[in-house]
């Protein structure tokens, strides 16, 4: 193998023509379609009655909740793939040590669901 | 012989072009095989009109009219809408979907001038990480443009799909866990050789599906949930949310979002047939006999490895087109979910299923590696 000039170069690239693509997509319809703006097509598409209200209202915090728990779980995920790729080098003690950490985790995961963090109504 | 760098670029160029020409086949192709294949299920007779040059084939013509029309459609912003993120929703989904695909490698290996091309566009030591990291950005789409929009029912659209693409994202990433384990290694050209060079109980291909069953029930319902397809389009549950994020948008807008969603179907499809179906590899029959085969009769290697990069491009979008076939066969035969169903089967079925798959498999492996304790 000859020295690559670097593993993300491609990557680059890829983003490059990509958003090529999906630019050159937009620009296409912006330049090639009609133009017929009425008010009444510029309106916000709620099944066809007058809007009532702003769509800029608050949210259930249950969406906000779930992504809090997605980010812990997630990086729980992300410390298991590190153990996982040097799962043979670590040995038992990894698979202990991992367990310990996981079972930490799970008494948390017990505690949200009887808490009912995780229910929908 | 080239200048090394330039010959490296230029093979970079290709490979990403390659991929990205597949990816943006796909979103057409699959446009008219999922309306063909709707029409079967339910003994209509689909779009069959549409043809080139006078011959019909069977309504082949069909997504390059539909893409004709959408480009001359109007394309406008309604006045509500934050501008700049509603333009930029489309975009990230379009963008993400295409970059991801070039994660996926397209056959093991050319020779060219005597150097060898790895046929992955992109070779991180990070392996498959890169392409849980690039799809999972398809959420901001989802979210931005129902924010952006100003609509109650894309907002409430966007909402669904961002926190239910998050949800299954964890089970996703543990449910992949078990396959490192099991192979010891991120990087997928080396799962997929690993997969080809024995038999399993002398008659099985070594595939990942035969020493993590559960882990591929778990990848593949949450493949469904990552790229809102039915039975968990809730996103865009038109009789409860009109069209949910897509509500208002129109023209090319609209169709980048089904690039974007067919796209990250090919490579999560991809995906799972590299880690548990042997990748680009025929079964019973690795890469490296079939180079035995040709070069014993009579072909040069590079000549050789030349002709099994189309045989193995073809086997893998093969592979990938029997998950594609499922993708919409589930879309017609089953009914859609209720929102707090799916977000339970999310945290409180397939997280602790692919947490205990975690815990059985480690323990396994380490017992058949290291011994008892």
């Amino acid at each position: 193998m000859s020295a690559s000039p670097s593993p993300y170069l491609p990557i680059l690239f890829a983003v490059v023509a990509g958003l090529l693509v999906v630019g050159g997509a937009t620009a296409a319809s912006f330049l090639l379609g009609p133009k017929k703006p009425n008010d009444a097509k510029l309106d916000v598409y709620e099944c066809g009655v007058p809007v009532v209200g702003t769509a800029r209202q608050r949210l259930s915090v249950k969406f906000y909740l779930t992504a809090i728990l997605f980010i812990l779980f997630d990086i729980e995920t992300v410390f298991l793939y590190l153990w996982a790729s040097a799962f043979d080098f670590l040995g038992w003690f990894g698979v202990v040590e991992v367990g310990l950490f996981a079972s930490t985790l799970l008494l948390g995961y017990v505690y949200i669901l009887k808490r009912g963090a995780l229910t929908w109504d | 012989m080239l200048n090394p760098m330039l010959f490296d670029l230029i093979a970079m160029v290709l490979k990403v072009a390659v991929a990205l020409l597949i990816a943006l086949q796909v979103a057409p192709i699959m446009v008219w095989v999922e309306r063909r294949q709707a029409a079967m299920i339910q003994r209509r007779v689909g779009p069959n009109r549409v043809g080139l040059f006078g011959f019909r084939m069977f309504g082949l013509g069909q997504p390059l009219a539909d893409t004709i029309k959408l480009i001359f459609k109007e394309d406008f912003v309604p006045k509500q809408a934050n501008k700049v993120f509603y333009v930029m929703a489309p975009m990230i989904t379009g963008l993400a979907g295409l970059v991801a695909i070039v994660g996926l490698p397209l056959g093991s290996y050319v020779e060219v001038f005597g150097t060898r091309v790895n046929l992955q566009p992109v070779e991180l030591n990070a392996g498959f990480l890169y392409l849980f990291a690039v799809s999972a950005l398809g959420v901001y789409g989802a979210a931005l443009a129902g924010w952006s929009s100003n609509n109650k029912y894309a907002l409430l659209g966007g909402l669904r799909a961002s926190a239910q693409m998050v949800s299954y994202e964890i089970a996703m990433g543990m449910s992949l866990l078990p396959i490192v384990i099991i192979f010891g290694t991120l990087n997928m050209q080396d799962i997929i050789a690993a997969q080809s060079g024995h038999l399993l109980f002398g008659f099985l291909p070594a595939w990942g599906v035969f020493y993590a069953p559960v882990s591929m029930c778990i990848f593949v319902v949450c493949m469904f949930a990552e790229t809102n397809r039915l039975p968990f389009d809730l996103a865009e549950g038109e009789a409860e949310l009109v069209a949910g994020f897509l509500t208002e948008y129109g023209s090319m807008r609209w169709s980048l979002f089904f690039l974007g969603e067919y796209a990250m179907m090919t490579t999560l499809s991809g995906l799972a047939v590299c880690l548990f179906f042997g990748g680009y590899e025929i079964p019973w029959l690795p890469q490296t006999r079939i180079l035995e085969l040709l070069t014993g009769a009579g072909l040069g290697r590079e000549l050789a490895l030349w002709v099994m990069f189309p045989l193995g491009l073809g086997v893998l979008l093969g592979k990938i087109a029997v998950f594609m076939f499922l993708f919409v066969q589930a879309r017609f035969t089953l009914p859609r979910f209720r929102y707090d169903q799916l977000m339970d089967l999310g945290w409180k079925i397939m997280f602790p299923f692919a947490l205990a798959n975690l815990v059985v498999s480690a323990v396994w492996a380490a017992i058949a590696k290291f011994g008892l304790p």
